[in-house]
């Protein structure tokens, strides 16, 4: 399979650059398979995994919210957090959900509300792919 | 003349505890230094690949309704002023602050002032500037979220028309000698389209090119200001080491100048006591 170069970008590092054969997110419309000579797009990403196949291995790795931008073979993926199942602190993680759930019970204001359902879908999706590890 | 040699000897022991002080807080932001040039070359990546992909979107999308992308009538600017939260740091509040300063007179309107670091709190409250929000204890050790916020009180700022734009001023890392107090406009972004590329491709907006908008151009405030944050705290340690470095020099020098004259009025006394004696013993012939 041909190669194409990925970018994924956090504010605190360039987590990921690399060749690659297939990269799959979660798109707001749905998941998007990129591969070699995808015609450029730019769209807002998921709270959800993002796939990433080199060499017909593939590594997952939770994201948080963000876009991606396909140009000339150059795949950006832009998000404000990135990380491989090994570094996922899955008991942060389940506190986050906790305190999160708390939260959308008690339901005070609305703005919390939001805010809460974002850090619950963070807390569950790392969850989710900090076990993904284990099954292999 | 013992009484000069006490009075030197004193003033040596307080500028050396001075230089004690210099010295420390020298090497002190020297290491913060060293953390923030490398958080600097981390995140530059991200803000540098958001600006040019916003600004590839904005060139090749055209006319797209945004409540952030209409340009109005200058009526009332805001500033987001990021300065430090203490001083002994050369001039660095003072050129960040002077900057904007100088750009709110020039223009000659309604002034809002974001205030970033206590150091820009304290100087725009003194002057009765309008302070619409203020954040402090961030600016040594910025993080996203703090960006996050501040984006957010600024374009609810300017989608309520309180603001017709929005100017960032803060001091780019040049190098640690260098460093430049600069203002960027954020919004209306005509600077940002001015780049436009000459590119044939047409990009896919997936659902639609408003919405991707909606979704960049928050992103596109929030990662200038996390950058403009990240430059100034890598500005404020570097301003800080130079200046502390000046003063231990300084500080260095003055004491070798008083031990010249310590030793100066040592010797004279010294000298004084032998011609006592010599006369003294002369006398008693």
């Amino acid at each position: 399979m041909s190669n194409f170069h990925l970018d994924i970008v956090t504010p605190d590092n360039l987590f990921f650059s690399d060749k690659v054969e297939m990269v799959i997110v979660r798109g707001i419309d749905g998941d998007l398979a990129v591969l070699k000579g995808r015609a450029p797009i730019t769209t807002p990403l998921r709270i959800g995994k993002v796939r990433v196949f080199q060499e017909g291995k593939e590594r997952v790795a939770a994201i948080s919210d963000g876009y991606v931008s396909v140009q000339d073979d150059k795949v950006t993926i832009v998000t404000e957090s990135a990380e491989w199942p090994d570094d996922i602190d899955i008991e942060r993680a389940k506190s986050a959900k906790e305190r999160a759930e708390k939260r959308l019970k008690d339901r005070r204001d609305n703005i919390d509300i939001h805010r809460a359902e974002l850090a619950l879908h963070r807390a569950i999706n790392r969850i989710e792919v900090s076990q993904i590890k284990k099954f292999d | 003349m013992a009484e000069t040699t006490r009075e030197i000897k004193r003033r040596i022991r307080g500028i050396s505890n001075t230089k004690q002080i210099t010295k420390a807080m020298e090497l002190v932001s020297s290491a913060k230094l060293k953390r923030a040039r490398e958080r600097l070359d981390k995140s530059r990546p991200y803000y540098e690949t958001v600006l040019h992909n916003i600004q590839e979107i904005l060139g090749s999308t055209g006319n797209v309704k945004h409540p952030l992308l209409d340009i109005r009538e200058v009526k009332s600017s805001l500033y987001i002023v990021i300065a430090a939260d203490r001083g002994l740091a050369g001039g660095y509040n003072g050129g960040v602050i002077r900057l904007a300063e100088k750009r709110i007179r020039e223009q000659n309107k309604d002034a809002k002032i974001i205030a970033v670091g206590s150091k820009a709190r304290d100087y725009f409250t003194k002057r009765n500037y309008n302070i619409v929000g203020q954040f402090i204890g961030i600016s040594e050790d910025p993080q996203f979220s703090d960006a996050r916020e501040i984006g957010s009180l600024a374009m609810d700022l300017y989608e309520n028309k309180d603001v017709d734009e929005i100017n960032l001023v803060y001091t780019m890392f040049k190098g640690t000698i260098s460093q430049v107090p600069t203002i960027i406009k954020l919004l209306p972004s005509n600077e940002i389209d001015e780049e436009k590329k000459e590119r044939k491709t047409i990009t896919e907006f997936e659902p639609s090119p408003e919405e991707v908008l909606e979704y960049l151009i928050p992103k596109y405030i929030q990662s200038s200001i996390y950058g403009a944050l990240i430059e100034a705290s890598s500005s404020e340690q570097a301003a800080r080491r130079v200046a502390m470095e000046a003063a231990t020099d300084n500080a260095e020098e003055m004491i070798d100048e008083l031990n010249i004259s310590y030793n100066r009025a040592r010797q004279a006394a010294i000298t004084m006591e032998i011609t006592e004696i010599v006369s003294g013993a002369d006398a008693l012939k």
